[in-house]
């Protein structure tokens, strides 16, 4: 679970009595410098600003007889003012900047970074990845908890789906959404609908429940077809004894499997053993099966 | 001089200012234009009114944190600015935060042009000035 602790400040840009409006020209790129840093940002004109529910609030303006003396008296939040008169966008972003100090946030990444290729996902770097519930069609068939081997997926109280470890998920995997027959999984970072949450139309329902066929048919359980290939290619390699002959036949052997479901080769590549992996899915497969038998012993609880 | 007015969320507020607007800059992805969604944060910055900018609606569902709650307390009448109505929703939900049925609208910068974006999110809410 990404930690609360990466909370990002909150900053408000005053331009309300006591202020002075900022430049007109700075303003929409003093927004969009702060928002693609990773802060959030209100803009309070005459009205108030909500407080934030913890954290820091960073408060911003071009303040003629000096910064006001600012508090949260429900000591809720701690609050810092910055007067930024006279400073151009970039010298405004690194007053906020080090205000914030020491506090730790998650970051998006600079755009000349997601040029030159995937960033480190730590917890500090993390691309927000995971799959988003629709509530209206799912049914709570509970095939993406048996399927998915991280921990993504877990039980509400009752009994429903729900995704409870979203930072657990692989970095633009979709597979679960491909193993989902109502369509009803999304990744609102994918490129393409239905998945990234557009609008479902019949026939991608029925290209769904035809792609859980299609795994049907590569041997019924995707990841048993995943263990098999592995200790096939186990017992070869030990004949060659060469590692990297190794990864390259896992590596070929895995690529029909891996368009199949989408499943981007890092992932594969991450895979734990097949040992591990038999554990994980015998544990969410028993998940799986609890939370539907307790739906139902309740659904019969209601009715009677 | 008069200090900023940093008050509670039950604090009176202006008129115009009655209709909540959050805008989502999905920071962390390239999924929605460019061009769309700085239009439309220029299109808001100038319009005059107070706003709320959240770096990534799914980086705050992920962390459930909570303003999304606050959001979603439907006190006020609310208008997203992001992309899907569908995937909007389920984050809120997945943050343990469901939107109310009535009195928000979420308006979508992953298919709509800047001026309809614009045209939606700005429009006086209904029933005002009737």
């Amino acid at each position: 679970m990404i930690a609360e602790a990466l909370l990002p400040p909150r900053v408000i840009v005053y331009e309300g009595a006591g202020a002075t409006p900022l430049a007109a020209t700075d303003r929409a790129g003093l927004f969009a410098s702060l928002l693609d840093r990773g802060y959030a940002v209100t803009r309070a004109g005459a009205g108030a600003a909500d407080l934030q529910a913890g954290g820091a609030m960073i408060v911003i303006g071009c303040f003629p007889d000096g910064p006001p003396a600012v508090s949260d008296t429900s000591g809720r939040c701690e609050v810092l003012v910055r007067d930024v008169t006279g400073l151009s966008v970039a010298e405004t972003v690194a007053a906020v900047e080090e205000a914030r100090g020491e506090r730790r946030m998650n970051r998006p990444p600079e755009a000349s970074t997601v040029a030159n290729g995937p960033v480190a996902n730590t917890a500090e770097t993390w691309k927000p990845w995971f799959p988003v519930i629709d509530t209206a069609r799912c049914t709570n068939c509970m095939q993406c908890l048996s399927f998915c081997l991280f921990d993504v997926y877990g039980v509400a109280g009752d009994q429903t789906l729900r995704v409870e470890n979203p930072s657990n998920c692989k970095v633009n995997c979709p597979a679960c959404s491909r193993v989902c027959p109502e369509v009803a999984i999304m990744f609102p970072k994918y490129h393409a609908g239905p998945i990234d949450g557009g609008p479902v139309a019949e026939a991608d329902v029925h290209r769904e429940k035809m792609k859980v066929d299609i795994s049907a048919l590569l041997g019924g359980d995707i990841y048993a077809k995943l263990r098999e290939r592995s200790a096939d290619a186990k017992a070869r390699f030990s004949k060659e004894r060469s590692a990297d002959q190794a990864l390259a036949e896992r590596r070929r052997c895995l690529t029909k499997l891996a368009d199949a479901a989408q499943i981007p080769r890092e992932v594969l590549d991450a895979l734990p053993s097949p040992e591990e992996i038999q554990r994980r899915v015998e544990a969410a497969a028993a998940r799986a099966s609890a939370a539907k038998e307790a739906a139902g012993a309740a659904a019969v609880g209601r009715s009677t | 001089m008069t200090e900023p007015q940093l008050q509670t969320e039950t604090a009176a507020r202006p008129a115009d200012d009655a209709t909540r607007i959050v805008y989502c800059r999905c920071a962390y992805a390239q999924v929605v234009p460019v061009a769309v969604k700085d239009a439309v944060l220029a299109g808001l910055a100038a319009a005059g009114r107070g706003f709320e900018m959240v770096p990534d609606l799914c980086e705050m569902a992920a962390r459930r944190d909570p303003h999304l709650a606050e959001l979603a307390r439907g006190d006020r009448p609310l208008r997203i600015v992001a992309c899907w109505p569908r995937a909007v929703q389920g984050l809120f939900t997945l943050a343990d935060a469901p939107l109310p049925k009535q009195g928000v609208e979420i308006l979508n910068m992953r298919t709509d042009t800047a001026e309809t974006v614009l045209a939606g999110v700005l429009a006086a809410p209904e029933g005002a000035g009737s």
